[in-house]
């Protein structure tokens, strides 16, 4: 349960809480960008992200991100990480 | 074993298997003489089996599965623990799924979800905050759970609750590091280590330097790897080259990834919000030095531990776990899973008794998996 998985960052949504929205394997979730913030929080749209647990740890570039996807997809995790954002959603509601 | 379809990049795969093949004859390993090679990551271990590296790999070399599954070394006390807060009045518990099914001496979380406890499964501590914004006369606890990948979530979180000034916020912090058990297992007289493999994404949060004392100490080598399978044959064939070459060193197989210093902002957040127990128990290796971080005195506010009075500080020690599980003799490498007398018979991935049956990154779910061994049919 120690594995990111690959995902972009689209927009940032609130950047008082340094929150945007990032796509996983076709899956929208907002996530916390601290990690990887930097100085200009609108040069992270577009790039690519190590996510995990809902936090951005690590930016990557395309290529990494496609090859550590397929890893986690042969793994079964990516599956697994779509599921537990799918039953978050049912927990908050 | 399907070679060139379990490979995304089989050429690569079997250049590796032959330069593993070759390195392991130059310094003599054989089946009879392996060089032990410890991964540290369940996710690692995960990998291993699903391309079974373990078999296609020169017989000299023998994996050693490392307690790098953060469900698979829980306590049943601290499940209990969990299942005591969620039990209580006004408590929304939140968690992991994958701590849901790992066995308590009662019951585990989702039998108490079952009988009737408000226990909701969330992907991230950022959706328990929003839980405790939605539900001010509620108490929503998140059970912290895992290594110094996941520790920077839930410091970020209490940061954030103590920002908000939300007062029914808590974490149950039971997070637990990974270089002190690696010190405990070098210090085991029974263990024979060679080597490591390090983890990839504990690592991109706190670098390379944490390892160090393994090279310097113990005189042993340890290379930080990817998940790919080639990227876990690299880091194999260069723990084997610092052998043959008399080395010992921290190699970084990972750099892609993995920053030699690890991730500044999240580091500063682990530091901020926790502080090191003197020890903590972990399941089936037993207390270990400053192996565990609990909240400090300033985020008391957001401790589980401090507003119910429930957990490691407070617990008895030595709470026996289930009789006849065999996880600690496994996670140290003294058994494989097959030779546990309850593998497959008291204890299967559906009917977990032990926390290695649990998560697909624990050694016996992963050997049920992948092994095709099926003792109970």
């Amino acid at each position: 349960m120690c594995l990111g998985i690959p995902g972009r960052i689209v927009a940032i949504t609130h950047a008082d809480r340094l929150m945007a929205m990032a796509e996983v394997s076709g899956v929208r979730r907002e996530v916390n960008v601290a990690p990887v913030a930097g100085n200009d929080l609108e040069a992270l749209v577009g790039q690519w992200a190590l996510i995990h647990v809902g936090f951005a740890m690590a930016l990557i570039d395309e290529e990494e991100a496609a090859k550590t996807l397929q890893a986690l997809q042969d793994l079964g995790e990516a599956q697994e990480t779509l599921e537990q954002m799918a039953s978050s959603a049912e927990a908050l509601a | 074993m399907k070679f060139a379809s379990e490979f995304r990049d089989p050429v690569a795969a079997r250049a590796l298997f032959s330069a593993i093949a070759r390195m392991a004859d130059r310094i003599g390993a054989s089946r009879d003489r392996p060089v032990h090679i410890m991964e540290i990551c369940g996710g690692h271990t995960h990998s291993i089996f699903r391309y079974g590296l373990d078999k296609l790999i020169h017989d000299g070399i023998e994996f050693i599965h490392g307690p790098g599954c953060p469900v698979c070394v829980l306590p049943m006390a601290r499940v209990d623990e969990c299942v005591e807060i969620a039990e209580r009045p006004g408590v929304i518990f939140t968690t992991f799924g994958d701590a849901m099914r790992v066995p308590g001496h009662r019951k585990s979380l989702m039998q108490a979800k079952s009988a009737g406890a408000d226990i909701r499964m969330v992907y991230s501590p950022l959706d328990a905050l929003e839980l405790a914004r939605r539900n001010p006369g509620r108490e929503v606890v998140f059970f912290g759970l895992g290594f110094e990948t996941t520790t920077p979530s839930t410091a970020l979180s209490i940061q954030q609750a103590a920002r908000e000034g939300l007062t029914n916020f808590s974490v149950f912090c039971n997070h637990i590091t990974v270089p002190e058990p690696i010190r405990a297992l070098l210090d085991d007289a029974d263990m024979t280590l060679d080597g490591f493999i390090g983890p990839g994404h504990v690592s991109m949060v706190i670098g390379v330097h944490p390892y160090d004392f393994i090279a310097r100490d113990y005189g042993k080598p340890l290379v930080v790897a990817g998940f790919e399978p080639t990227d876990l044959l690299q880091s194999v064939l260069m723990v084997l080259t610092q052998i043959a070459e008399g080395r010992a060193a921290i190699e970084n197989q990972y750099a892609r990834v993995v920053p030699e210093h690890g991730n500044p902002v999240s580091l500063a957040a682990i530091a901020d919000v926790y502080e090191r127990r003197p020890s903590f128990e972990w399941r089936g290796l037993g207390e270990i030095d400053a192996s565990g971080l609990r909240i400090r005195a300033k985020y008391a506010a957001f401790d589980a531990e401090e507003k119910f009075g429930i957990g490691y500080a407070a617990s008895s020690r030595n709470v026996p776990e289930i009789e006849g599980c065999c996880c600690g003799a496994v996670m140290t490498g003294k058994m494989k899973p097959p030779q546990c007398p309850q593998f497959g018979t008291g204890c299967s991935p559906e009917m977990p008794l032990g926390a290695l049956m649990v998560s697909s990154e624990g050694a016996c779910a992963a050997y049920w998996q992948y092994s095709g061994i099926r003792a109970a049919e």
